[in-house]
């Protein structure tokens, strides 16, 4: 009697939690889109999303979101060119080439990387990284996209090699029997069989990781600096939505005035694109789970 | 010819029997002379040898799976190991293209011959070896790629690139694995979509292709329902004018349809080696015939 009353409440309160959980996500996504609804009667649609300037803390004010959108896409764009192939390198070798037991071991400490506090990594950016490329690179300003997008790449490397390496490892050991079997070597079985069979995992590891770079703040505020620039060029400062919103939140802008009202508007563009990353990865995991059975 | 091969297998059956009873430095001795025997028979007329294996001892770790084999398999026929689940018999056919390699614990002592090579010489690229051995195992494993690509994997991965040439091999292989008029109108489609006995002969057929002189089968019809497997039967009879085969099958019918030769292994003993028809008939030890009568594994 009183067993079942335990199971109960224990299930109840699972669901409550998942609730919860749910009702969070709601509010957020409520107080996202009404505060952004406020700021799109000031301002057009059609100048957020074409304008090239983005000065709404000067005193001509223009709400382009693209100078913010293009920082953050550069960043994301440089720390996916260092950790895939890194990464995806690092999962190869685990999978393919380690022993069980080193493979077992070295995991975790890969995932430390992870775990570094990102302010950490921000202050190796912009003390260590950007001093050091400076040396390579002469012209390299003090702030800048560079050192902040290969630090934000090292810092996501375990999330690209510990999921595809899960998913390397999910390929059936039959196909890499077939291959070596038919007398192709370990290097041309791994990238000629393996990593294709595994590539939805792969990619997947990918989105999370583009996911992870969007959306990551304390790197980029503290080492690509904080002058939204429509520009590709890895070696000047630019800014961040992330850091953009950081920066008003901390700053003393009025609450209610457009110019507060714009960080929503910045937190819904960067809510989109991860909702949207999300989604493919899971269309992605779904649409080929089966495919093995 | 079946006759003679006969009096050679059996004779060495008998040779392998009596040198079990004998001390091990005498062994060798034996199994030489039979050695010596088959090839001047062979040398007549017949069927050469193809592989041979000479005191062969496979460890797992501490597990001593396979027990001083002596054994030789003639050329462009069909040899079948029988014998219960356990007994070694997929060890001993993956002794023959090393992929025993692969796993760590293995281990392994004797002589492993390939047309009078020593296949586990230093100097052996087993990459190279594994070209000439080709393998087909117990589940159809096709790669989740086209059929075509399936088929043309291993010439590429010797670097053959141009298309007439791959083209060319690709209809050839499929051909000889009597697939090529199922799928010719759609080669582009995922090998994963066919069926499981279509699947299988992709995987002969992508054997094929990379022309070895011996192809390894392990169960090959096991995942398989009775006319696909018959669909296999006869295209291992047909392929065994150009190829070796040794398969390795838990289906007594299967062994006594098609192979020409038969070994039966027991706890990592090859109890008995001989033509399949007097091995059926007229097994020469009691426990080959409980086991092919099903009265035991
Ligand atoms: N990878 C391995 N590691 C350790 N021991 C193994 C391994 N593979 C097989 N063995 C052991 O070696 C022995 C022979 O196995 P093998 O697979 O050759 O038998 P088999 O005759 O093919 O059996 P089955 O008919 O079930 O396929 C068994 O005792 C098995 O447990
Ligand atoms: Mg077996």
């Amino acid at each position: 009697m009183s067993r079942k009353l335990t199971e109960r409440s224990i299930e109840g309160g699972l669901k409550l939690s998942a609730v919860l959980t749910i009702a969070t996500t709601l509010a957020i996504l409520y107080v996202l889109i009404s505060e952004s609804a406020v700021f799109f009667k000031e301002v057009s649609i059609i100048e957020f999303l074409t304008e090239t300037r983005w000065t709404p803390l000067f005193e001509s004010k223009h709400f382009g979101i693209l100078p913010l959108l293009s920082g953050t896409l550069l960043t994301t764009f440089i720390s996916i060119l260092v950790a895939l192939p890194i990464g995806l390198t690092i999962a190869v070798y685990l999978s393919e080439y380690a022993r069980p037991r080193f493979r077992r071991s070295i995991k975790p400490l890969l995932e430390i990387l992870a775990a570094v506090p990102t302010v950490v990594y921000g202050y190796f950016a912009l003390m260590t990284v950007t001093p050091a490329l400076k040396m390579l690179l002469p012209g390299l300003s003090g702030f800048n996209s560079l050192s902040a997008g290969i630090v934000m790449g090292i810092m996501i490397i375990p999330l690209i090699s510990s999921l595809s390496e899960d998913a390397l490892q999910s390929v059936p050991k039959a196909l890499r029997e077939a291959s070596i079997g038919m007398g192709a070597t370990k290097f041309q079985t791994s990238f000629k069989v393996i990593v294709p069979a595994a590539l939805s995992g792969i990619i997947v590891s990918v989105i999370l990781a583009i996911s992870r770079a969007i959306g990551e703040t304390m790197i980029v505020a503290i080492a690509a600096g904080q002058q939204p620039r429509l520009t590709l060029d890895p070696t000047v400062a630019i800014e961040t939505i992330t850091t953009y919103i950081v920066q008003v939140s901390l700053g003393d802008v009025q609450h209610g005035s457009v110019e507060y009202q714009t960080i929503f508007a910045a937190g819904i563009t960067l809510f989109i694109f991860t909702f949207v990353l999300n989604s493919v990865s899971f269309w992605i995991k779904k649409r080929f789970k089966e495919s093995y059975e | 010819m079946a006759k003679e091969t006969y009096m050679m297998a059996s004779e060495f059956v008998l040779n392998k029997s009596r040198s079990s009873e004998l001390i091990i430095p005498n062994t060798k001795l034996e199994t030489d002379v039979v050695a010596q025997s088959i090839k001047i028979e062979s040398g007549r007329q017949l069927a050469d040898i193809k592989i041979s294996s000479k005191n062969l001892n496979v460890y797992y770790g501490d597990n001593h799976v396979l027990k001083n084999i002596n054994m030789s398999i003639a050329s462009n026929s069909i040899t079948a190991f029988i014998g219960p689940s356990g007994c070694g018999k997929s060890t001993y056919l993956r002794v023959f293209n090393r992929m025993n390699d692969l796993i760590d614990s293995f281990n392994m002592n004797g002589k492993v011959e390939v047309d009078g090579f020593d296949i586990y010489d230093k100097s052996v690229e087993t990459d190279e070896l594994r070209k000439k051995i080709g393998m087909v195992f117990q589940k159809p494993n096709p790669f989740p790629k086209s059929i075509y690509e399936n088929v043309a994997y291993g010439l590429k991965i010797q670097g053959i690139k141009k298309k007439s040439v791959l083209d060319d091999a690709v209809e050839k292989s499929l051909k000889q694995a009597a697939l090529w008029e199922e799928v010719k109108s759609d080669l582009k489609k995922s090998a994963l979509a066919l069926s499981g006995g279509q699947q299988q002969r992709l995987c002969i057929a992508r054997t094929l292709a990379v022309e070895p002189s011996v192809i390894l089968m392990d169960e090959p019809t096991s995942a398989l329902d009775p006319i696909a497997s018959a669909k296999i039967e006869d295209l291992m009879t047909e392929l065994k004018d150009q190829y070796t085969i040794i398969v390795v099958t838990h289906n007594m019918q299967q062994a006594s349809r098609v192979s020409d030769y038969t070994a039966f292994f027991y706890m990592g003993d090859l109890i008995e080696f001989s033509d399949t028809k007097s091995m059926f008939l007229n097994p020469k030890k009691e426990r080959t015939q409980n086991y092919i009568t099903g009265r035991f594994g």
